[in-house]
């Protein structure tokens, strides 16, 4: 049985690198002083671990169930965990004070998220779409709104979900038929099916605030006739008490590959006289509202990813250290060892380790430029976070969680015959990660976004300064062992910059060609920027050993996991770079028999 | 009624614990620290008590270097009002603590005083009874439960093949086994509470206690590796064996 530990010491490494200092010095996040956030890793990794880990097992084998009275159990154990979950105050880490959150930052919320991620991913959506919810609201809902939803669902009291797909209208939102009609109080009657709605279901919380896309009478077609309304499962009464059952139910499950304690729902509106609902925001302004919220969901999504990878580490880590098998290669007469000791076993661990790290760094140097984006008293520094924000957001969604599902199968084969066999559990972080590459946008999707949004429209101008910044570091004074790495790095920037360049030339011309190349140029853009927080980690780590300063096992690793990433990763990212340039004629080759 | 309750900072016990290449003792450099278990314990029973109403004020020490300041933070994060650091670098050892504790209720004149019944660190088991030997208090170590009544404690105890209920005057030193309670978990709020919670520290010079160690640590070693079983061939075999090698047959 394996159980999962926060690694509180690369959660650590991650914010420093990215800036702690910096962002709680940002104003409204004086409440987080390091001390704090030290406490808060702590208390959170001993409630995701000693709470949140254990259930994951269970929720997996026993998944959640739709009765044939509707309603939707969970395994035993998880309405105690969301109970403890919410009633210590975690539900509402970053929300804002005013609405009862606890007001911390992006950074230090995202080490949390990923230790409940990590622990418990099916657990974590609950939470995690209750928190799309929260922004959604406090971004458009009228005071009434907030004043009747926010504290209730920053508390955990009730949870929300986010309804947006119908069978019909999948990563096309276009083709939405969910309609609303007006009734002379000022609700709204909706009818329609939702699919794929997350924890649409559920008794964790006593009410859920769904949010669902519908069109109104007359509006146009298309996404630019979406408008966003509160549907709640119970109606609050005047004291905003769940009251009547609001006409809406959750219809069947989905059985899925992963995620299995998370119930997927689909959802009908309206089988009666129609579900009752509020606008939120204006009207037709749906799909905007949805496209502000994007960023925070893409980003958790590659947080999952980075999560669930680095439980599979830890389960593979564990037992290659355990599992005994052969003799070391080339010792004559040598015992048993474990299969640690085996090269290629080293080779799969230092892989899978060396881009859980690149991968978190990245993430917090991200999330450390949401803060930046969102506080920062100069308007010129925050335009610039934000543009670093918006390139990196499809990296971190869509290279983490395509890393993930390597390095979760990766973990399978470590464990060799015993990791196809579910009871070592290696098989379900498989089976889990595998969702996070497709929802909340395709991996095509997220490529597409790249090149298209971030890298063609202001003519590769974020994508240069980026690689100018990248730059400057390779070319600094290095310490000698972190030079090897340096040179992989410059090799890696050059095949990044003509990667782009081929992109920029021919998106003009034809940009399918361009499109043809966009996920390997996702993947060598994520490749770069992990070896550039490696590189980061390992001249700190270096520094620190100088001073005699630290864990010198922890840092020593850390530098080893920066030299096998250049020699390892890095290297890939010249073969990317020809794909991009050269391979998207066979891509689009009518005769391809496709 | 004012509770002191002593905390410990311990190596975690998720930690695994490596000897010292010099068998002078275990590895502590760079290695997570936390709260001793049982002060855990402790200290949830103190604070259900201030809870209850039974309680007024739950005072928090703790005995040792800088880092017993997270200890104590955490400890104040799971609901204890105010905290008292004894800031020392020696090596304390239980009789040195229980002095330490007896100059602190000396000064804060708590009316019970509630401690985990050992350290995992160390799993001496002393300090609470020396505390109580020290003021001339009664001592109920090893509680399962614990139930304050007019000027006196009813304490159940966990003992050899049973439970023993004694009932004892307060002011008095209560040790605390693993089944008196489940410590909850720190809110988020809380933790940011207890930062602003008052701390105060002070030495074992300023206490008029001498820390000196009376007793010196020859040797720590880590266990003998368990040696490979054998098979044997049948039960008079392993009856001999028994009574020859183990000798636990006669």
């Amino acid at each position: 049985m394996s159980e999962y530990i926060a690694p509180l010491q690369d959660m650590r490494l991650a914010l420093d690198l990215a800036g702690l200092d910096e962002v709680v010095a940002l104003p409204g996040y004086e409440d987080a002083s390091r001390d704090v956030v030290d406490a808060m890793l702590e208390e959170a990794a001993r409630l995701t671990g000693e709470l949140l880990s254990p259930l994951n097992r269970v929720g997996d084998r026993v998944g959640a169930s739709l009765g044939e009275d509707g309603r939707v159990t969970l395994p035993d154990g998880f309405q105690a965990a969301y109970r403890a979950w919410a009633d210590n105050g975690w539900n509402g880490m970053g929300c804002d004070p005013a609405h009862g959150g606890a007001g911390m930052p992006h950074l230090v919320v995202t080490q949390i998220q990923e230790m409940v991620m990590g622990a418990n991913m099916a657990f974590s959506l609950c939470p995690l779409l209750t928190a799309g919810a929260i922004e959604a609201l406090a971004l458009c809902g009228s005071e009434a709104q907030k004043a009747l939803y926010l504290s209730r669902m920053v508390s955990g009291e009730w949870a929300g979900t986010m309804n947006l797909t119908e069978p019909q209208a999948g990563s096309d939102l276009a083709a939405v038929r969910t309609r609303a009609e007006p009734r002379p109080d000022g609700s709204w009657r909706l009818f329609g099916q939702k699919i794929f709605i997350t924890f649409g279901e559920h008794e964790l919380a006593s009410n859920i605030v769904h949010l669902v896309l519908a069109r109104t009478p007359g509006a146009p077609e298309g996404v630019k006739g979406l408008s966003l309304f509160i549907v709640p499962k119970f109606i609050p009464d005047a004291d905003g008490h769940p009251g009547a059952r609001n006409d809406l139910r959750c219809v069947s499950l989905e059985h899925k590959l992963g995620i299995h304690a998370s119930p997927t729902c689909v959802m009908a509106y309206g089988d009666g006289e129609g579900a009752t609902g509020w606008l939120c925001g204006e009207e037709n302004r749906g799909i905007e509202y949805m496209f502000i919220m994007m960023n925070a969901a893409r980003f958790a999504v590659g947080l999952q990813g980075i999560a669930v990878a680095e439980r599979a580490w830890q389960r593979a880590h564990r037992y290659a250290n355990e599992r005994m098998q052969g003799s070391e290669a080339g010792m004559r007469g040598g015992g048993r060892v474990a299969i640690v000791r085996h090269p290629d076993v080293r080779r799969m661990l230092l892989r899978m380790k060396s881009q859980v790290d690149a991968m978190r760094l990245v993430a917090a140097v991200t999330a450390a430029a949401r803060d930046c984006a969102a506080r920062h008293p100069d308007p010129a520094q925050r335009a610039e976070a934000q543009v670093f924000v918006e390139l990196m957001i499809p990296v971190v969604k869509g290279w983490s969680t395509e890393t993930a599902v390597d390095i979760a199968s990766l973990g399978v084969q470590v464990h060799g015959g015993m990791g196809y066999i579910e009871e070592t559990g290696a098989a379900q972080y498989l089976r889990d990660a595998r969702i996070t590459t497709i929802y909340e946008g395709t991996t095509g999707i997220q490529a597409n976004d790249l090149v298209g949004r971030k890298i063609v429209r202001d003519k590769g101008a974020a994508m240069h300064a980026l690689v100018e910044r990248m730059r400057a570091l390779a070319a600094s004074d290095l310490p000698v062992p972190l030079q090897p790495v340096a040179r992989r790095f410059r090799e890696a920037i050059d095949a990044l910059e003509r990667a782009t360049g081929h992109v920029l030339a021919t998106w003009g011309a034809d940009m399918r060609l361009a499109l043809a190349g966009a996920v390997p140029l996702l993947m060598l853009f994520g490749r770069v920027v992990g070896g550039w927080q490696l590189l980061r980690a390992a001249l700190r780590s270096h520094e620190l050993l100088e001073r005699g300063d630290g864990d010198a096992a922890f840092l020593h690793a850390r530098i080893v996991s920066a030299r096998f990433y250049a020699d390892h990763v890095l290297t890939e990212c010249e073969g990317l770079a020809r794909t991009v340039c050269e391979g998207s004629d066979a891509v689009l080759d009518e005769m391809a028999g496709l | 009624m004012k509770i002191l309750v002593p905390v410990k900072r311990v190596i975690d016990y998720n930690v695994k614990i490596r000897v010292a290449a010099d068998g002078s003792g275990v590895e502590t450099a760079n290695v997570k620290m936390s709260m001793n278990p049982f002060d855990e314990i402790a200290v949830e029973e103190a604070v259900r008590l201030r809870e209850a109403g039974v309680a007024s004020e739950v005072v928090l020490v703790s005995c040792g270097v800088a880092g017993c300041v997270d200890t104590l933070r955490t400890g104040m994060a799971l609901g204890a009002d105010r905290a008292l650091h004894v800031s020392s670098d020696a090596e304390l050892q239980p009789l040195a603590v229980a002095r330490l504790l007896k100059a602190v209720v000396g000064r804060e004149q708590p009316h019970l005083v509630i401690c985990g019944k050992q350290a995992i660190d160390d799993d001496a088991n002393q300090t609470g009874q020396m505390l109580a030997a020290l003021l001339g208090w009664g001592q109920a170590a090893f509680a399962s439960r614990v139930q304050i009544g007019d000027n006196r404690a009813s304490v159940t105890r966990e003992i050899d093949g049973g439970l023993e209920t004694v009932s004892v005057a307060l002011p008095a030193v209560i040790t605390t086994d693993l089944r008196l309670n489940e410590p909850r978990f720190a809110s988020l709020p809380n933790i940011m509470k207890a930062k602003k919670k008052p701390l105060d520290t002070v030495t074992p010079d300023e206490l008029g206690v001498d820390v000196t160690p009376r007793l010196k640590t020859l040797k720590v070693a880590e266990p003998p590796k368990r040696a490979a079983g054998v098979k044997l061939a049948s039960v008079a075999e392993l009856v001999a064996k028994l009574r020859d090698e183990a000798k636990v047959l006669r």
